[in-house]
């Protein structure tokens, strides 16, 4: 399925790039298993999703679970805790 | 209401406009926070905070809606800055309107510890050591855990 990409903070500075689009294989189907998938591209995915750090995600700007089910056209976001205030 | 913006807030104009004309209101409380030039340790030259557009604004106006779910109040203004700050600035303005000052002071301090772990801003410092990520705390989730519903 196609999808939108969005990382924050140091994530973004680890992969490279604020966002972008892929297209994942079919075995992809919850934000876990996208997370895997990311991981498992290596280079600067490997190294950021591979990190034993917290990060949470959101689809289409709102905070979801890690079990929550994706569908085409999605924008997910993957970033740290927020630290703002 | 709620802003979110690069520009600087003058909080005596903010506090005035705030409920003008409302003579049901008879508290204000408001709450700002302020670039440190001192974290963790280390000198903070200067901090720039990223954000989410679009739901950075839809997490403020449910928390806004939240408060004034909990709490009777006349009006509220939330206003949080982005991009590149230095110690001294003005960060974030939370303030209250309401008919008596316990509501006010309570949806003011929820306002502020809610904001910090449900509003999608990251901040970056520029230290004499180099830059680095602010980490989350676990003192502002229990902070906005004492506001969560029993």
């Amino acid at each position: 399925m196609k999808l939108n990409l969005v990382y924050f903070a140091w994530l973004k500075q680890s992969i490279g790039m604020g966002s972008e689009a892929v297209d994942t294989p079919a075995n992809v189907a919850t934000v876990n298993q996208l997370r895997d998938w990311l991981r498992s591209k290596g280079g600067g995915h490997g190294e950021a999703f591979g990190k034993d750090a917290v990060l949470r995600a959101a689809v289409n700007k709102a905070i979801v679970s890690d079990d929550h089910a994706l569908q085409d056209g999605d924008e997910v976001a993957f970033f740290p805790p927020f630290t703002g205030g | 209401m709620i802003r979110v913006q690069a520009e600087d807030f003058d909080v005596g104009a903010e506090l005035a406009a705030l409920g003008r004309g409302n003579k049901k209101i008879g508290a204000v409380t408001s709450f700002v926070g302020l670039v440190r030039d001192l974290s963790d340790g280390s000198d903070v030259a200067a901090m720039t905070l990223e954000h989410y557009p679009g739901m950075t604004e839809a997490a403020l106006r449910d928390i806004e809606a939240e408060a004034r779910q909990r709490w009777q109040l006349e009006d509220v203004l939330i206003v949080h800055r982005h991009g590149k700050l230095e110690p001294g600035d003005r960060i974030v303005l939370v303030a209250v309107a309401s008919s008596h000052r316990g509501m006010a002071f309570d949806a003011c301090h929820f306002l502020i510890d809610w904001l910090k772990t449900k509003a999608p801003f990251w901040k970056l410092e520029a230290t004499s050591q180099g830059e680095r990520w602010v980490e989350a705390k676990s003192d502002d989730d229990q902070a906005a855990a004492r506001w969560a519903k029993k």
